[in-house]
Order: structure tokens, then C-alpha cells, then sequence
């Protein structure tokens, strides 16, 4: 995909997602892909770094909506970091901030997945 | 329309992988016109939600279809217009998204139209024979 990529690192107990570029209804595939092997291989305790995340559509947030529940559920949770003001405004404009945990720093969520 | 001036226009498949082109080009002409960054970007977000939603409920995903898509301004407004000739969308049968009960639910659509008008002063929807138009305006 040109405009979007996504890889996935592992620190602590906590499976890190980065994304980059543009999340669209094209490329939301990827990041649906990307959450549905960490499930299926039981990690639960995921972070969307997004600090290359420079677009996001509401296909985009479409995809974090359809896995919350399970992944909470199980236990775990996911938590968004390092958005940039303008793709935080989509998440703001659609409520999202009451329901997710949306972090500054990658670093203040690995340590809420401590306590 | 009288005093309208700069319109430009593109016509593209009904297809996601066209969503980047669509946003350049509007994104473009927004710039053209001296917006700022914060109105481009909502500009290309309204427009992604309008091109987004032709595909899969206009045309449920039949990427032969296509999709025109015009952009002008005059002093005063910017204006969008997207037409199809795909199932028409009835208005009336649009609610604000109620996020908890979509999660639990684990519906993940409906929020196009809702983020539309947040990010928009004005959406108009017009049919005119086979052909559905959503007009979408930005007061400058």
C-alpha cells in the first residue's frame, strides 16, 4: 500500500502497532489485518503509536469500534498514542476520547498497562 | 451560477483505491484558494465520508460505476458536488451516531454523514432523474 504502512514491535508484555501515513476505507484492510493477528495470538495488550499517522477517515476509526469489546473482554485493551492535533480532531469530533484511553507518549501507555 | 468562478472537475470509478486522488484534488483547488491547512483538511475529510459512502451504499462496491466530482468557489463559498447514479440516500433515515452503543454493537459505519455535517455549513441532497447529488458547502 503507497500511502500507508503499518509494523509491529513488542516491548514489555505490550504489542505496539505503528502506523503511518493515510487510513482510509482502502487502506483500513491493513490495520484490521494487523489487530486480528495480534488477537488470534493472544495478545491483548495493544498501542496504536500514530505518530506517523498522517490522515485518518472514519473507516479508519471504524476498525478500532469492532475490536474494542473483544479485546477489553479478554482483558487487555487498546490504547492510541502520539496523534498529531488534526487526527485527533476526527477522533474528538466522533466522541471518541470518553471511550478510548488516547495517550500523549507511547510511554504513558506502556505504563498504564502496569498498573 | 452567477459570480461563480474556478470550477474544476473530475470524474473517477467508484472505487477506494481512487481516495488519495479524490482528496488531492480537492485538497489542491482548496489550496489554490488560499484556505488554511485546518480548513484543507476538513475539506478532504468531507469529501473522503461523501466519495466513501457513493461506493459502498450508491453502488455497493461495483467499481465499474462512475463517480463525478465537482469543486468551485466564488468569494464567498467553497462547494462540492458529488453525483452518482447509483440507490439514492434518504436523509431522513440519517441519526447522530450513538458511539457506545456502535461498539457494543460492533457496527462500525454511519459515521460518514455525521462527520459531514460537523465538518461542513452546508450538505444538500438532490436527486434530478437517475443522478443523486450531495452538495456540500464551506462558508469562506
Amino acid at each position: 500500500m503507497k500511502n500507508f504502512s503499518i509494523a509491529t514491535r513488542q516491548k514489555q508484555n505490550v504489542s505496539i502497532l505503528d502506523i503511518k501515513g493515510e487510513l482510509d476505507a482502502h487502506t483500513a484492510s491493513h490495520l484490521e489485518n494487523a489487530l486480528k493477528s495480534l488477537i488470534d495470538e493472544e495478545r491483548y495488550s495493544i498501542v496504536v503509536n500514530c505518530s506517523g499517522l498522517d490522515y485518518i477517515a472514519s473507516a479508519g476509526l471504524g476498525v478500532f469500534m469492532a475490536y474494542i469489546e473483544d479485546v477489553r473482554s479478554l482483558g487487555g485493551d487498546i490504547k492510541l498514542t502520539n496523534m498529531n492535533d488534526r487526527v485527533y480532531n476526527v477522533f474528538d469530533l466522533l466522541g471518541f476520547p470518553t471511550l478510548y484511553d488516547i495517550l500523549e507518549e507511547e510511554e504513558e501507555a506502556l505504563q498504564s498497562f502496569k498498573n | 451560477m452567477a459570480g461563480t468562478k474556478n470550477i474544476q472537475s473530475l470524474s473517477v470509478e467508484a472505487s477506494t483505491k481512487h481516495l488519495a486522488e479524490v482528496r488531492d484534488f480537492v485538497a489542491a483547488h482548496a489550496e489554490q484558494i488560499g484556505l488554511d491547512q485546518k480548513d484543507v483538511s476538513e475539506i478532504r475529510l468531507a469529501v473522503d465520508e461523501a466519495y466513501t459512502n457513493i461506493i459502498k451504499h450508491a453502488y455497493n462496491n461495483n467499481a465499474s460505476m462512475k463517480v463525478n466530482i465537482e469543486i468551485g468557489s466564488d468569494g464567498d463559498q467553497l462547494w462540492i458536488s458529488l453525483m452518482d447514479e447509483g440507490d439514492s440516500f434518504d436523509p431522513s433515515t440519517y441519526h447522530e451516531p450513538d458511539l457506545m452503543q456502535r461498539i457494543k454493537e460492533k457496527k462500525r459505519g454511519g459515521m460518514g454523514v455525521y462527520l459531514i455535517r460537523k465538518l461542513m455549513d452546508q450538505v444538500q441532497y438532490n436527486r434530478k432523474g437517475k443522478t443523486n447529488e450531495i452538495r456540500m458547502v464551506k462558508n469562506l
